[in-house]
């Protein structure tokens, strides 16, 4: 094993931001090398300011570093230019701890956190002379490994990658370094040993051991090539975040990054029910962490790394149970001078403001709802149920104890939705403005509206997505509605960025060609506006005769078979479509939390169930559902830290 | 004593980090070291710290500078300062290394206005000792050394001759032939690899190493903060290894080698 560090050197003179590609982390991990540990290279295939702050791989490079058979090092992909100057130069793709070739790696495993970055992952592994296609590996070669919310339908890129991890890595990571361990002391000899072995571990899909028929042009099914393989892989799921006090030494970067700050997980999961929402569905069941550890980690966190902020991550994070807890803990014995916390997830009520306002005593800067639809038919639909008063009250609440500035997130393309309910989005924003004036001179409220995907194992999978001219004719319409409203700014996505998204959220394995066409015409970092090319994917797609109809526009059946039927989140198929058809009648479904089980399958299917901090519902009630407090009755929770 | 002067070095990787990221470590190492800063009033409340003269990204340094005023007295005696020192070192990245702290006058100048040059070394690659020294000597002829820069999206063309102090050619190494020049930085820095591109043909800086920083007082140049109590003879500098630092630490830990790293102190012998 060796470093290409005395080369980089001479070449980090010539990239834009150098201190992307030279590690020096405070926490970073210098492993100790032995032929018969598994050593990982985790990579996030976007740059090194994006791709650092991940939670996932940062607690997977401690867990597996912890392990006495294996080593983690990890790698972000290389911006443009850098990627250039190292094919002139002809050294590899490397890693950011030791500067290693990634070809030396036994495991190059892949976060993908978003579809649009797997021109990025072909990109990776050409830069580190691994063939992009898994039949063309030999066994010396890595094995290619990814993980993280996009595998819940790894098809498009099934024939780059070896395995696909579904769910919760902090288990099965160890399952897998075992399985390849193994196979690497009894002498590495066939790759097809390996992936077959690795097909059996629970959450691992090995895309090689199945076989897709197709009828004419619509797939038919995809059954396991093997007698030992599942027919179905379940995602993993740890029971108890308690267990996984992770990451305990955070990554502090030298340079700037997004989200810059201490990160601590309160929980992981959300039951609220938001139809559009894949997180929500997938990272079912609710395990909150005891609010005691929360504030350890806190307070060792900010000793350590020197941070004076704290963001408490997780999905709708003012619904966790112990948040009251945790902020006046947090800002009573804090002792580090100004230490501000923020939310990156409020939920839409006056009880949220009241904690941001505690929160936010030094640096009051903006606040950020997301109500996604301005309807309140609309919210039934997609089941993002904030009433008005919530939403109101919420807005009430922070111009008067004095933000000046509010940001409201939408979608737009949402099933059912008519022009009236589209821009009700823009009258629910001039309202804010005049709730605001009664406060502040100039209340100024942005409009973000982004076009709306439809993701697998979520209700809308079967929803055929909005053309990029209907999104493109909503936004239009906004735009013109906001020009008129005064304190009323309106921001957009690229809808073109919506179609590629579409292209490959849904696709089955022949988007694969696509993807590869994409990457081979230059086009990598998609995910990036000035490298975003929708041409290169509509001119893929046409190469390869697929129909951007078929695969992103059309509403799917219920008959057909869905490109990853032959995986599962728990969720039941029939409760997805009972809730995509109460979605088409604008019926909402409250929060599971504090309700009798709706047997979704997430809980019932794998026996766990929901872990909470506090028996109490959060403050606040659980807005805008309805429920104002405990059901009686038994509730399916248990208290996190104590087993049951 | 509430204000103080801190002098630090820039070495290995870290050199790669911006001049403004740098000022970033340093808030957040003051915290981590639990170094109770004044912050500014106001709406948005700022630590009071003022950074001297930025130092190129990719550039080493054995003389960075900052000032800070802290939020309590504390007594100019060689403890407090040798402890505040070395708890500031334990919380620094590798590569960054606070060198010395003094107490500084409260009405004394800052940094950017009092700093009127700087002394470098640095590498032309791939020259042979002959061609650095015909190349020095064509520059110290030359009557003007056109540098051109964007700024704010215009292109500015200036002339820095007169920030051209003095140049030696010291010894032959690795990468080609080390130079030491004295460069001027008022109104504005000329830095070696602009120096370097105007010339003809343009040569790529190699191994930029900022040795001193130096202030007038009277006629006599000295450094801000001198490592020694004297101020260094221009013929003695400080120079530590330019091999990689070593890289070994595990969550965090300074690592032994960095606590024993030995400093090398040799003198340069005139050519």
């Amino acid at each position: 094993m060796s470093s290409i560090w005395p080369q980089l050197e001479g070449i980090l003179d010539d990239v834009q931001k150098p201190a992307r590609y030279i590690g020096c982390e405070d926490g970073a991990i210098t492993p100790k090398y032995h032929r018969d540990k598994v050593s990982w290279l985790l990579t996030y295939p976007d740059t090194y300011e994006v791709g650092l702050p991940n939670q996932g791989l940062q607690i997977l490079y401690e867990i597996i570093n912890e392990r006495s058979d294996a080593v983690a090092e990890r790698a972000y992909a290389p911006w443009t230019d850098m990627a250039s100057v190292l094919r002139q130069n002809r050294l590899p793709f490397f890693s950011v701890d030791t500067h290693r070739p990634a070809q030396e790696f036994d495991v190059l495993g892949f976060n993908l956190s978003a579809e649009l970055v797997y021109t990025n992952l072909l990109e990776c592994l050409d830069l580190a002379d691994v063939p992009i296609h898994t039949e063309r590996r030999r066994p010396e070669d890595p094995l290619v490994i990814v993980g993280g919310h996009c595998t819940y339908n790894p098809e498009p890129i099934a024939d780059f990658i070896d395995a696909a991890v579904l769910g919760d890595g902090e288990e099965v990571v160890s399952d897998i370094t075992e399985t390849i361990r193994r196979w690497k002391n009894s002498g590495r000899t066939s790759r097809e040993s390996i992936l077959r072995e690795l097909a059996t571990i629970p959450g691992v899909y090995v895309p090689y051991a199945y076989t897709p028929e197709y009828e004419k042009e619509e797939l038919i099914s995809i059954t396991p090539r093997f007698p030992e393989t599942p027919e179905v892989v379940e995602k993993r799921t740890v029971s108890d975040l308690t267990d996984w006090p992770y990451p305990k030494n955070q990554l502090v970067p030298v340079t700037e990054v997004v989200h810059d700050r201490l990160n601590v997980e309160v929980f992981r999961g959300c039951t609220r029910g938001c139809r559009f929402c894949q997180a929500g569905m997938i990272t079912r069941p609710v395990r909150e962490r005891p609010a005691k550890q929360v504030r350890t980690m806190i307070s060792e966190g900010v000793r350590r790394t020197g941070y004076d902020e704290v963001s408490l991550t997780s999905l709708s994070t003012a619904d966790f149970s112990g948040i009251e807890e945790v902020v006046k803990g947090t800002l009573d014995d804090s002792g580090c001078g100004q230490l501000s916390v923020s939310l990156p997830s409020l939920r839409v009520d006056a009880f949220t403001v009241g904690i941001a306002a505690e929160l936010q005593r030094a640096r009051r800067t903006g606040l950020t709802f997301a109500p996604e639809a301005g309807s309140w038919r609309m919210r039934q639909v997609i089941n993002k149920l904030v009433g008005e008063d919530d939403l109101y009250s919420a807005v009430e609440s922070a111009y008067s104890q004095g933000w000046r500035r509010m940001k409201l997130y939408f979608l737009t393309g949402l099933p059912t939705e008519t022009d009236e309910d589209t821009k009700a989005i823009i009258d629910m924003a001039r309202k804010c403005v005049e709730v605001g004036r009664s406060h502040q001179k100039s209340p100024s409220v942005t409009v973000s509206v982004g076009g709306f995907v439809p993701k697998p194992f979520t209700p809308f999978q079967w929803f055929g997505q909005n053309t990029e001219e209907e999104l493109h004719r909503k936004i239009r319409l906004l735009r013109d509605e906001a020009k008129s409203s005064r304190g009323v700014q309106f921001k957009w996505h690229d809808s073109r960025a919506s179609v590629a998204e579409g292209i490959v959220s849904r696709g089955d394995r022949r988007i694969g060609a696509v993807i590869e066409e994409v990457w081979r015409k230059g086009g990598v970092f998609q995910e990036w506006s000035e490298h975003f090319n929708l041409q290169l994917w509509v001119d893929a797609m046409e190469k390869h005769g697929l129909s951007l109809d078929s695969y992103v526009y059309r509403h799917r059946t219920e008959q057909e078979t869905l490109p990853w039927d032959h995986l599962s989140a728990g969720l039941h198929k029939d409760f997805l479509w009972q809730e995509w058809r109460d979605a088409l009648d604008a019926v909402g479904l409250e929060d599971c939390r504090w309700t009798p089980c709706y047997d979704c399958g997430a809980c019932t299917g794998y026996g766990i169930e929901h872990v909470v901090a506090s028996a109490q519902p959060p403050a606040g009630g659980s807005q805008g559902t309805g429920q104002q407090n405990l059901t009686s009755g038994s509730v399916p929770v248990s208290f996190s830290g104590m087993k049951l | 004593m509430k204000k103080i002067r801190v002098r630090f070095s820039k070495k290995g990787k870290i050199r790669f980090v911006s001049h403004r990221d740098v000022a970033r470590i340093w808030e957040r190492s003051l915290r981590k070291a639990q170094i109770k800063i004044a912050y500014s009033e106001g709406f948005s409340p700022r630590p009071k710290i003022s950074f001297g003269l930025a130092l190129p990204t990719g550039n080493e340094s054995e003389a960075e500078y900052l000032d800070l005023e802290l939020a309590e007295d504390i007594q100019e005696n060689f403890d407090d300062l040798k402890e505040i020192q070395e708890r500031i070192n334990l919380a620094l990245p590798l590569g960054l290394e606070v060198q010395k702290i003094a107490g500084k006058e409260l009405r004394a100048d800052s940094l950017q206005q009092v700093v009127v040059q700087s002394t470098w070394q640095f590498d032309l690659s791939g020259y042979t000792l002959e061609q650095a020294k015909k190349w020095s000597e064509g520059v110290l002829e030359s009557s003007e050394i056109v540098v051109k820069r964007e700024r704010k999206g215009k292109v500015v063309v200036e002339d820095l001759r007169n920030q051209v102090i003095s140049i030696e050619v010291i010894e032959e190494t690795e990468a080609g032939v080390r130079v030491q020049a004295d460069l001027g930085t008022q109104p504005r820095t000329l830095r070696p690899s602009e120096l370097l591109a105007a010339s003809n043909p343009p040569i790529k800086a190699r191994n930029v190493c900022r040795m001193n920083q130096w202030m007038l007082q009277g006629d006599e140049r000295i450094e801000p903060l001198s490592i020694n109590d004297a101020p260094a003879p221009s013929a003695q500098i400080a120079d530590v290894t330019r091999r990689e630092l070593n890289h070994v630490r595990t969550n965090g830990q300074a690592s032994e080698s960095r606590l024993n790293r030995q400093r090398v102190i040799r003198s340069t012998t005139k050519t």
